[in-house]
Parts: structure tokens; C-alpha cells; sequence
């Protein structure tokens, strides 16, 4: 089954609370060196062999991603090999 | 005249809402979030909460629930909505409005009385207002941050469509101050506070909240004399 991934990223001039946050909480847990940290989705799909790019790009532009405010990509893997599957 | 009220699953204020708009002398109608029906309502509330948990982002379930494909035609031939809250964000994700509620900038959950001026008295649910009117209203919400790109704000300001804003303390990082905007023809309006929380001396902040709902129901009866 062919396997999709969407990442969704807010764009550059949206604030960004979250990975605000997260920047702050390395910097206390002293992991220096960390200038900018910004929180996106990820999405994983198993699709229909027969799913097109043009729709792939349609659903991740209606639902998945919001965009006013985000920018999304989309990719297909090779499922046996994606970090998502199951461990054996 | 009948003022239909949406819950979804998740929503928490639809009560409140009810109850506004019987206290401003119209019929409340409960709508549900699955039934594309509208039953003849004049204007539609959609109320705040969670819908759907906000999962995803807030709003963007709730956009596709089959009540709102009949309130976004709806809306578009003039019928009156106005959301609330989680209902500003669903208006938004249906991009009956422009712009998106992102998270407070501060990061926390805001709930407190919050001074705010009306900016605009010519919408369907604001002209009960005098110009530049200071109200207090509660507010109550994590995600309120209104975003919109600069050529989009200025648009809002130059076409009058900053509908509330808030005074003093701007509460969650919103862009402009803005706690409210509306559509081009301003049947539409979507503000973040939450006016349905005012309209009882006993409860609540005060009755500053009201003139929302009399608005509405005063230029439906004026249309109807």
C-alpha cells in the first residue's frame, strides 16, 4: 500500500507560541546552541494505489493544512521503510 | 423571528446563546451540526466551545459538518451569522472571514473581563451599538490570536471591517488589537469575546453583550414593519 506523507508548517511571518515554548524548555535544559524552533504536523497516509498527486495535494490544501497560515508538502515513501510502520 | 443556535459536538455556550436570544425578544432554534437543515431561522449563531475537540486546528472539522454547507450558502445570500469564539474560528476556517486564530501569544488559557470598543455599528449584529461605544465583555479562550497578512489587515481597516477591539490589554497577540471582524456586506461577523456571557444584570460582566442580539432581531422587525 503506497504510503504518503504531508508535513504542515506554519508560515515564516505567523508567531509561533508553541515552538516558543519549546526553544525556551531546551534552553533550560541546557541543550545550547538551539536559535529558532518552530512546531509543524505530520501527516501519514495509506493510499489507494490508484490516489494521484492532484488529489493528494487537494485533500492536504482543504483539510489537512490551513492555508492562511500554513504551507504544506507532500511526498510518497516507500512504506517498508518509513520510521510509522509497526515494529515486527 | 427565529434565530437558530448550531451545536456541534463539543460546542459549550449554545445554552447561553439560546438564552441571549430569547432575552433580546427573538425565538432560539437549536440546529444540529449533522442535519443540513436551517428550519427557516433568520440568522444563525454559531456559539463557542470545542467542536470536534479541536483537533486538527480549531474550526476546521466543524467547517465541513453539514449545517454549516447551508449556512456558508446561506451566508453568502445575507443571511446573518455571527460566531462566537470557537465560532469565529469556524467562520474563518470556512473563509467566510479572513484571517485565522492562532494560539495566544502569552501561551495560557485567558478568561476575564476584557474592556473593548465597536468599531463598526453598521453590521447586522453591531448597530445597536453607538459608534465607538466601550463595552465590557468576558473572554475566555487559548486560541484567539487573530492573524491575517498585512495586505488582508489593511484591507479590514480601510473597508471598516474591524468590528471590535480590544482596549488595555490586548489578551492573546491578536494582530490590530482585533477581537472582531466582519464579511464585506457585514451579515457576517465573527468576534472573540463573548458577548452571550453579558446579557444578565445577575451574572456575568454586566448586559453589555446584548445589543448583539437586539440588533439582529430589531433590523429583521424593522425590515418586516
Amino acid at each position: 500500500v503506497p504510503r504518503v506523507i504531508v508535513d504542515v508548517v506554519l508560515k515564516p511571518e505567523i508567531l509561533d507560541p508553541q515552538g516558543q515554548a519549546i526553544q525556551g524548555a531546551l534552553g533550560r535544559l541546557g541543550f545550547a546552541g538551539v536559535n529558532t524552533v518552530r512546531q509543524g504536523k505530520h501527516f501519514e497516509l495509506d493510499v489507494e494505489d490508484d490516489v494521484d498527486d492532484a488529489l493528494l495535494n487537494k485533500l492536504a490544501d482543504t483539510l489537512l493544512a490551513n492555508p492562511v497560515i500554513e504551507t504544506f508538502t507532500v511526498r510518497r515513501v516507500d512504506a517498508s521503510n518509513s520510521a510509522a510502520q509497526p515494529e515486527a | 423571528m427565529r434565530v437558530g443556535v448550531v451545536t456541534f459536538p463539543g460546542s459549550l455556550d449554545d445554552r447561553d446563546a439560546q438564552k441571549a436570544v430569547r432575552l433580546a425578544g427573538a425565538e432560539a432554534v437549536a440546529l444540529w451540526h449533522a442535519d443540513p437543515q436551517l428550519y427557516d431561522v433568520d440568522a444563525v449563531v454559531l456559539p463557542g466551545g470545542f467542536s470536534y475537540g479541536d483537533y486538527l486546528r480549531c474550526g476546521a472539522i466543524a467547517r465541513f459538518a453539514p449545517v454549516m454547507e447551508s449556512i456558508v450558502s446561506g451566508a453568502r445570500d445575507g443571511l446573518p451569522v455571527l460566531g462566537i469564539c470557537n465560532g469565529f474560528q469556524v467562520l474563518c476556517e470556512s473563509h467566510l472571514l479572513p484571517g485565522a486564530l492562532i494560539r495566544n501569544d502569552i501561551r495560557r488559557f485567558v478568561c476575564r473581563p476584557q474592556r473593548l470598543r465597536v468599531e463598526n455599528v453598521s453590521t447586522s449584529w453591531t448597530s445597536g451599538y453607538t459608534a465607538h461605544e466601550e463595552i465590557v465583555v468576558p473572554i475566555k479562550n487559548g486560541e484567539g490570536g487573530f492573524v491575517a497578512d498585512t495586505a488582508t489587515l489593511d484591507m479590514l481597516e480601510a473597508e471598516g471591517r474591524v468590528v471590535l477591539r480590544y482596549l488595555e490589554d490586548n489578551p492573546n497577540g491578536s494582530y490590530r488589537n482585533i477581537a472582531g471582524i466582519s464579511n464585506e456586506a457585514g451579515n457576517v461577523v465573527g468576534v472573540m469575546p463573548h458577548p452571550e456571557h453579558a446579557v444578565e444584570a445577575l451574572t456575568g460582566t454586566g448586559t453589555d453583550g446584548l445589543p448583539f442580539f437586539e440588533s439582529v432581531v430589531a433590523r429583521f422587525v424593522g425590515a418586516a414593519a
